[in-house]
């Protein structure tokens, strides 16, 4: 039996496996399909300062292989988060959770992050600067240098939790994005958020989803996130997370062979919501079939 | 919510149209508990799953009632008895029986019809006397007249273009006395009902969905009650919950 088990900034994983924010809500969804104890812990739902509907529907339009979204950060809000969604998070996942956070300014990612300082179940604070979906909002920060550095001064300065920033692939070089977050105190990086999409319906002519775009996720964008992870790894000595098209056991040890410590999984959880403890169950062979005992050593292998 | 393997045992199409199917699937469908509720399909090539409504279900069966749409139904519409589709099943909060009184009426429109039939059944099961109202385009599309009569007491249908029994829309041929109603059909329809019933009721609604089963946001909407999911906390919401203004 090999060893699964890796060192995220500090906590231990029983295995990289960890589902992404956005695609397994608070986790209490799927605890009705299986015990969800058994992740390496699940990125919660985009939480912002002030409660959120979101964008108009259609938000959802299918791809090849994937699909795009516009949600726009619905969630309600980080007092309710606590009061609410939290204690029921709590029933059903005993490991530290990681808190995804966004923001449409300093103050309130600062806020946010605040708050989730205090509260014990979360272990890592992942801080979203890369929404594709809000006007004027976590887009800005995350494709300048200089703005994404000041997101993570803003949060570093109102957390002892590691702090774990987001990246947007909508740039020319993720590389700079990531080198001015580790410049300024960031303890991780994880990538990749959507890639920004769109479709249109022929017969109606018009956009399909109401926001005329969206993120693209699914299997189409893992070559696209195994190649941003491989640069970014190289470019940072702070662990990085990989996530982007995720959907199978080789896919977690390609993207760990590229540099990441941990892999987040996406869209197969909606597809699929089992996916992300089949990956789990499937990684002991696959790892024996690729010679793999110990899965931290295999961390970065291919730079 | 529980994901299983359904095996078709019937698929054809049962409108002159030709374009309405019927589908029936073995396996274990234990998990839908109301009518109201749908299924979620896995289909070969498309990465996204199909949300289906439940036309009625037995032990080890389950009916479903589609129209051919786009790819999904259309490869829906290929599937030969011995084929199987993975499946999330129980999906949805499905219609409240509690409220529907002595004579409750049901009211559906084009493929709005299947899970009316379901219903029916169950609240004929409960001793009461529903009675429907179903509308079409034309009369090649017409279907569920004569699954409905087997536990209404009366069934209406109208066609808009008059081929096939009374000229108009649904709402042009409601009873004058009902208990409460129960609605399922195309946007329009839903807001033309809402506008036109006298007591309160329960409608379901159609979104783009991502997962189908409360994970993503894709398909949520604004009601009295605060933002619902239409796959999770829907498909069916209260009369009284409803906001036009999403």
């Amino acid at each position: 039996m090999g060893q699964l088990s890796v060192d995220l900034c500090g906590i231990r994983l029983d295995n990289p496996v960890i589902p992404a924010s956005g695609t397994f809500g608070f986790g209490y969804e799927f605890a009705d399909v299986y015990d969800i104890n058994c992740l390496g812990t699940f990125s919660f739902k985009g939480t912002t300062k002030e409660p959120r509907l979101g964008n108009p529907t259609p938000r959802i339009a299918e791809c090849p292989a994937g699909l795009i979204n516009s949600v726009g950060l619905q969630n309600p809000g980080v007092d309710r988060v606590i009061s609410e969604e939290l204690p029921k998070l709590r029933k059903v996942f005993r490991k530290p959770v990681m808190a995804n956070i966004s923001g449409f300014s300093l103050e309130e990612y600062a806020f946010v992050a605040e708050r989730l300082d205090g509260e014990d179940c979360v272990g890592w604070i992942e801080v979203n600067i890369s929404c594709p979906n809000v006007h004027g909002g976590g887009m800005s920060f995350g494709t300048d240098p200089k703005s994404a550095g000041q997101v993570v001064s803003a949060v570093k300065a109102v957390t002892k939790k590691p702090v774990i920033v987001k990246l947007s692939p909508n740039v020319t070089d993720v590389t700079e994005i990531a080198k001015a977050c580790e410049e300024k105190g960031a303890d991780g990086i994880s990538l990749i958020n959507t890639l920004l999409g769109m479709r249109i319906d022929l017969k109606t002519r018009r956009p399909v989803v109401a926001n005329l775009m969206g993120g693209y996720s699914g299997p189409g964008i893992f070559p696209v996130a195994l190649r941003m992870v491989f640069q970014t790894a190289k470019a940072v000595k702070i662990p990085v997370v990989g996530m982007g098209g995720v959907s199978s056991a080789e896919d977690v040890v390609e993207m760990m062979l590229a540099g990441a410590t941990a892999v987040e999984v996406g869209s197969a959880n909606l597809v699929d919501p089992a996916a992300s403890k089949k990956i789990i169950d499937s990684l002991p062979e696959t790892m024996q079939k690729y010679g793999i005992t110990n899965l931290s050593d295999i961390i970065g292998g291919a730079l | 919510m529980e994901n299983v393997i359904l095996t078709v045992t019937e698929n054809r199409p049962i409108t002159p149209s030709g374009n309405v199917y019927r589908m029936k699937l073995e396996g274990d469908v234990s998990a839908v508990s109301r009518p109201g509720q749908f299924v979620n399909l896995k289909i070969d090539g498309l990465y996204l799953r199909r949300p289906i409504s439940v036309c009625d279900v037995e032990d080890g069966l389950l009916v479903l009632i589609y129209k051919v749409v786009g790819k999904g139904t259309e490869k829906m519409a290929a599937a030969a008895p011995g084929d199987s589709f993975d499946t999330l099943t129980g999906l949805g909060n499905g219609y409240d029986l509690g409220p529907a009184g002595e004579r409750p009426l049901l009211l559906g429109g084009g493929v709005g019809v299947p899970p009316l039939i379901y219903l029916a059944k169950e609240l004929a099961r409960r001793g009461a006397k529903p009675s429907a109202v179903i509308g079409f385009n034309t009369a090649a599309e017409v279907f569920g007249e004569e699954e409905l009569s087997r536990h209404c007491e009366s069934v209406t249908v109208t066609t808009a273009d008059g081929t096939y029994g009374a000229k108009g829309f649904v709402t042009d041929a409601l009873p004058q006395q009902y208990t409460h109603f129960y609605c399922c059909g195309p946007m329009p329809m839903l807001k033309a009902v809402y506008g036109s019933t006298v007591t309160d009721g329960q409608l379901s609604f159609e979104e783009r969905m991502g997962c189908g089963f409360g994970a993503c946001m894709g398909c949520t909407v604004r009601t009295r009650d605060g933002y619902k999911r239409i796959c999770k906390d829907g498909p069916v919401l209260s009369k009284g919950e409803i906001l036009w203004d999403n």
